[in-house]
């Protein structure tokens, strides 16, 4: 019994190559091939054709190859669709190959299928033996970065709950006869419950893949008249906000798309932020603080010019420019960058440092789609399983199995956790010695 | 003359392995020091457990002979975690010694192709570096092309009660000393454990009215799926506990233990801590639970079970004294610590057979387990792969999938042990797969294949399977209609779907007498049969789940690696992988994968050189 796999073959640190080769392998392959192209196309001839979902979305065009096995890679009917390089382009190719039915393949199991088909001699095969530990190792990494570099030590919290709550299940199903607390499965539910926050946690920051396909969100913030709209349209590099003396006048959102070191960036300049009796102008400033919330970054800008102004509002994360340094030296009392988007050198540090930050922010997005998409999965299924354990009151021994599904699901982040590292846990914790 | 095979010790793992042996129809021969302790349970009076009750039915299962002892000679039934899911519930029995011994003894005397004989083996004897047969201490030679050898602690045993040190296998029986010499001159790796057990109490010098008391199951279930009925009367334990004043004294003379006072360098097991390992690691805990375990019905010698000790006699005294019920207890014998030699289990194939020393088999304690259930498994595994082996035929492995015997011996033979070994369910993977109520239908049908199942047991088998068989296809036939359903007052959801009895049962509120009256042709099933659909039906989603599971697993385990594979010639494995490949030499790419530090890119090259090398 073999099932149908898919793979990214043409993986790359930053996913971002121009084109993308997606490979299948399997029984399932011609009906693929069929499905997402409305037509079988002869083997091992490249044509060019139109990718559609089941659902008949179009997902991309794409040079299509087919292969009859015995005569493949694999040694099984396959298939290779080369398509464009972007990550949403192939997000959504690999997303039709999972709804089809295909299983995304585990590292080096094309190799493996290729070995067990005959197709690989032996120099070959002891060659991809590191290659697929790499691939292996790199999974895993990826994964972690992408749930970002302020959570380190991630995996091991993750692998300590896991561990500490099938040790107090696994303690009530495996000691019926010993002296523990008579609550010892029970307190295993708030180490689930934590961990499912968690999860949940690490599968909203795996979001971050969205923010490529859709762009960082950069706000920029600040009393009216401290120059937003002026640095807007001085990094647009063209007149997108109507610039005026007279406070208050941008009094909708507007977006300008850049692109930072090829990142996709949507700078937005909202109503400058004050109390109004303008009911206009107050729906911009409602309007500003939710777009402003739900920006990726903040840039808060102060008058300096105004001996009042200040960054209030601000937090620490944000960048805060003290405006108009070509008119004032601006008020002692305000700590931020002295800036003028007059000057050509300020607009060249200010789009170095946002640069820096949108890199910063979405290198952990910049992973091949693939690993985005199996690990993801593992969160996903991992918290059902763990949501699942507990709902099994009455069955201790199924909520332990759920729990082990999910460290299973979760392993290639935590590492397995050996059962011998939970009667460890047990005998740690409880003396247990009938 | 000569015999197929030969089993050295007559403890838990020697009585099965010879009972197996002969079976399979091998010439087997028992080794024993006194024939009088066959069968002996030198440690505990009690057979069973979580997971070791599972052992107990799968040696069953496979026509051994633990369990229809444990049978004749319980006096304490309990079904633990009776409350708990059918996957998680153990059989457990307090044992009477004397009929348990008694039952062993009768049983091995009447087993056809096997012979019993008193002798203390000193050495085995080798040609070409196989093994060929044994040597006694009287100097007789006797000759075997398959030895098994289970010697429990005796390998160099040596007793520790406070400052005394005992050289002996078993207090009153002299240590092995020889073999042991033998094995290390073999360059097998080898290495000291420690066990302890507790004093033996006087039953009439305790004060059992001023105890809490635990009965045994009102309805006992017996061990062996051949076993009708328990018949023995069923008697108590008591519940004791520490004090405060035991632990100050133990405490306090602390150093009388031989680990405390390093007289011990063994490592012993974290689960079944010595009193004074709990005074010491637990200093917070006040007090220790202690069950007082009746020795038999017409023995009034109590094991104190949970104060096993190597501290002086003379502190034993004392210490016992100051536990309720205990205040005027008199000691017939004093409990201590016993050390003794093991082989690392990585010497061994999943066969038990010792790599380096072809034709010799170990099992039981000498593998580094501990117990007498995962001594018996061990016993049967050896005993079967012995005689097969003299009949030329191919070793036989119980996978992680089939048996909890599988999940110990490949457990034992991957990873080594660092303490002694003893069985929990949690190292089931496949745990709600591996239950003590399937046993049977999971290894019976096979052991049969084997020819290590005896034709009635195979007889019985086939009734109760197709028992079953048939109430499966009755369960899956009939079927309702929610509408249907409503109307006879069973809650399902109003969604068109029809359900089966099987859909029907997981539901917790419809029970089986519901449906009886619905069906009457389910009311006649027998208990088991039912038992076993409720079973199904409760589990249905996992099980169905855990047997994807199995199948992935298969793939691995079905890739049978050569015996002699030369790693230092496969290209594409460092030497750290190379090394812990060649020390462990796994059978199949499953096993190579559990070794830890293989990495899967290790995994494929070494399947690559495989596939190669079979082209």
């Amino acid at each position: 019994m073999t099932d149908t796999i898919f793979a990214t073959a043409t993986a790359t640190a930053t996913g971002r190559a121009a084109v993308a080769v997606v490979r299948i392998s399997g029984p399932d392959a011609a009906r693929t091939v069929r499905v997402l192209t409305g037509s079988l196309p002869p083997p091992r001839r490249a044509v060019l054709r139109r990718l559609r979902g089941s659902d008949g979305t179009e997902i991309d065009d794409a040079l299509v190859l087919r292969f009859v096995g015995p005569n493949s890679y694999t040694g099984e009917d396959s298939a290779e669709f080369h398509i464009h390089g972007g990550a949403a382009v192939q997000a959504a190719l690999l997303g039709a190959l999972a709804h089809l039915g295909l299983r995304l393949a585990e590292p080096g199991e094309f190799t493996r299928r290729a070995f067990e088909n005959g197709k690989l001699d032996l120099a070959q095969a002891e060659g991809v033996a590191d290659l697929i530990d790499a691939e292996t190792e790199a999974q895993r990494r990826q994964a972690l970065d992408q749930l970002g570099g302020r959570l380190s030590g991630l995996q091991a919290r993750w692998g300590e709950a896991l561990t500490e709550a099938l040790a107090l299940l696994e303690a009530a199903v495996d000691f019926p006869d010993e002296e523990l607390p008579a609550d010892v499965s029970a307190r295993a539910r708030p180490v689930i419950t934590h961990l499912i926050a968690e999860l949940e946690a690490g599968v909203a920051a795996s979001d971050r893949g969205a923010r490529v396909r859709e762009g960082f969100r950069i706000a920029l913030m600040g009393p009216p008249n401290a120059g937003k709209s002026t640095l807007l349209n001085a990094l647009a590099g063209r007149e997108a906000a109507i610039v005026t003396a007279t406070p208050g006048t941008t009094r909708d959102i507007i977006e300008v798309p850049l692109v930072l070191a090829g990142y996709k960036v949507i700078v937005a300049d909202t109503a400058g932020l004050r109390d109004t009796t303008d009911e206009i102008e107050a729906e911009g400033v409602r309007r500003a603080l939710a777009w402003s919330e739900n920006a990726d970054l903040r840039v808060w800008l102060a008058d300096g010019t105004d001996s009042r102004a200040t960054f209030e509002g601000a937090i620490a994360d944000d960048i805060r420019l003290v405006t108009k340094r070509d008119l004032a030296d601006g008020p002692a009392h305000l700590e931020g960058a002295q800036f003028t988007a007059r000057s050509p050198n300020d607009l060249a540090w200010l789009e170095q440092t946002l640069t820096e930050r949108v890199v910063t922010a979405l290198a952990g997005a910049e992973l091949p789609a693939a690993t985005r998409l199996r690990h993801r999965e593992h969160l996903t299924e991992a918290t059902d399983l763990l949501r699942r354990a507990l709902a099994q009151d009455d069955h201790l021994e199924l909520a332990a199995e759920d729990v082990r599904l999910a460290a299973r699901a979760l392993s290639r982040i935590t590492g397995r956790i050996d059962p011998e590292a939970v009667l460890g846990r047990i005998f740690a914790t409880f003396c247990i010695g009938k | 003359m000569t015999w197929d095979v030969i089993i050295i010790g007559g403890g838990h793992a020697g009585c099965e392995a010879a009972a197996a042996s002969a079976r399979v129809g091998a010439r087997t021969l028992l080794l024993t020091h006194r024939i009088e302790t066959l069968g002996e349970m030198s440690c505990n009076p009690a057979i069973g457990g979580l997971g070791k009750g599972h052992l107990v039915r799968e040696i069953d299962a496979l026509d051994g002979v633990m369990g229809r002892m444990a049978d004749a000679a319980g006096i304490q039934f309990r079904m633990l975690n009776r409350s708990k899911g059918a996957a998680v519930r153990g059989p457990r029995s307090q044992i009477d010694r004397r009929l348990y011994r008694e039952a062993m003894q009768a049983e091995l005397a009447a087993t056809p192709n096997l012979s019993v004989l008193a002798a203390e083996v000193v050495d085995v004897t080798l040609q070409n570096g196989r093994i060929c047969g044994v040597v006694t201490a009287v100097g007789e030679t006797l000759s075997a092309g398959r030895v098994v050898l289970t010697t429990g602690t005796f390998l160099k045993g040596v007793i520790h009660q406070g400052e005394r040190r005992i050289p002996a296998g078993r207090l009153g029986d002299a240590p092995a000393v020889g073999l042991s010499d033998r094995l290390y001159a073999s360059g097998l790796a080898m290495g000291r454990l420690k066990t302890g057990t507790p004093a033996r109490l006087d039953g009439a010098t305790i004060a059992w009215d001023r105890l809490e008391m635990q009965d045994a199951d009102a309805e006992p279930i017996p061990f062996s799926f051949l076993t009708p009925a328990i018949t023995n009367r069923q008697v108590q334990c008591g519940i004791t506990h520490t004090t405060a004043e035991t632990h100050r004294i133990i405490a306090e003379r602390l150093g009388e233990s031989a680990v405390y006072g390093g007289r011990i360098s063994g490592r012993g097991p974290r689960y079944c801590p010595s009193i004074e390992d709990k005074v010491v690691r637990f200093q917070d805990k006040t007090s220790h639970q202690i069950f007082l375990e009746p020795e038999g019905l017409d023995d009034d010698t109590v094991y104190p079970n949970g104060v096993s000790t190597s501290v002086s006699t003379e502190t034993q005294d004392l210490f016992l004294r100051t536990i309720p019920g205990l205040e005027s207890v008199r000691v017939r014998q004093h409990g201590y610590a016993i050390e003794y030699d093991y082989v690392d289990p990585r010497e061994l194939y999943p066969s038990l057979e010792v790599k380096r020393l072809p034709g010799l088999y170990l099992a039981g304690q000498i593998n580094g387990t501990t117990g007498y259930e995962e001594a018996a498994a061990q016993g049967l595994v050896a005993g079967l792969n012995a005689a097969r082996a003299a009949s030329g035929a191919d070793p036989v492995l119980f996978a992680r999938d089939e048996a909890y015997i599988g999940v110990l011996i490949d457990d034992l033979v991957t990873k080594g042990v660092t303490e002694p070994y003893r069985m929990f369910t949690s190292r089931a993977e496949f745990r709600l797969t591996l239950r003590a109520d399937n046993a049977d239908q999971r290894l019976t049908a096979r052991g049969a294949e084997l020819g290590v199942v005896g034709s009635a047991r195979a007889r019985v088998f086939a009734v109760r399977a197709a028992e079953l068989a048939a109430a499966r296809e009755t369960a899956l036939s009939l079927t309702l209609t929610p509408a249907a359903a409503a109307r006879a007052g069973l809650p399902v959801k109003a969604d068109g779907q029809r359900r089966n009895v099987f859909d029907l049962l997981a539901y917790p509120s419809i029970g089986f007498e519901d449906l009886a009256r619905l069906w009457p042709q389910i009311a006649g099933w027998t208990a088991p049969v039912r038992e076993q659909i409720e079973i199904e039906a409760a589990y249905a989603g996992y099980l169905a789940r855990q047997a994807a599971d199995v199948a992935a697993f298969r793939k691995d385990e079905d890739l049978r690696l050569p015996v002699q594979l030369d790693y230092a010639a496969i290209g594409g494995l460092s030497n750290e992988v190379r090394e812990k490949l060649a020390a462990v030499r796994p059978l199949t790419l499953g096993q190579a994968s559990r070794i830890e530090g293989v990495t899967p890119g290790a995994l494929t090259a070494l399947l690559a050189h495989v596939r190669r090398r079979a082209a």
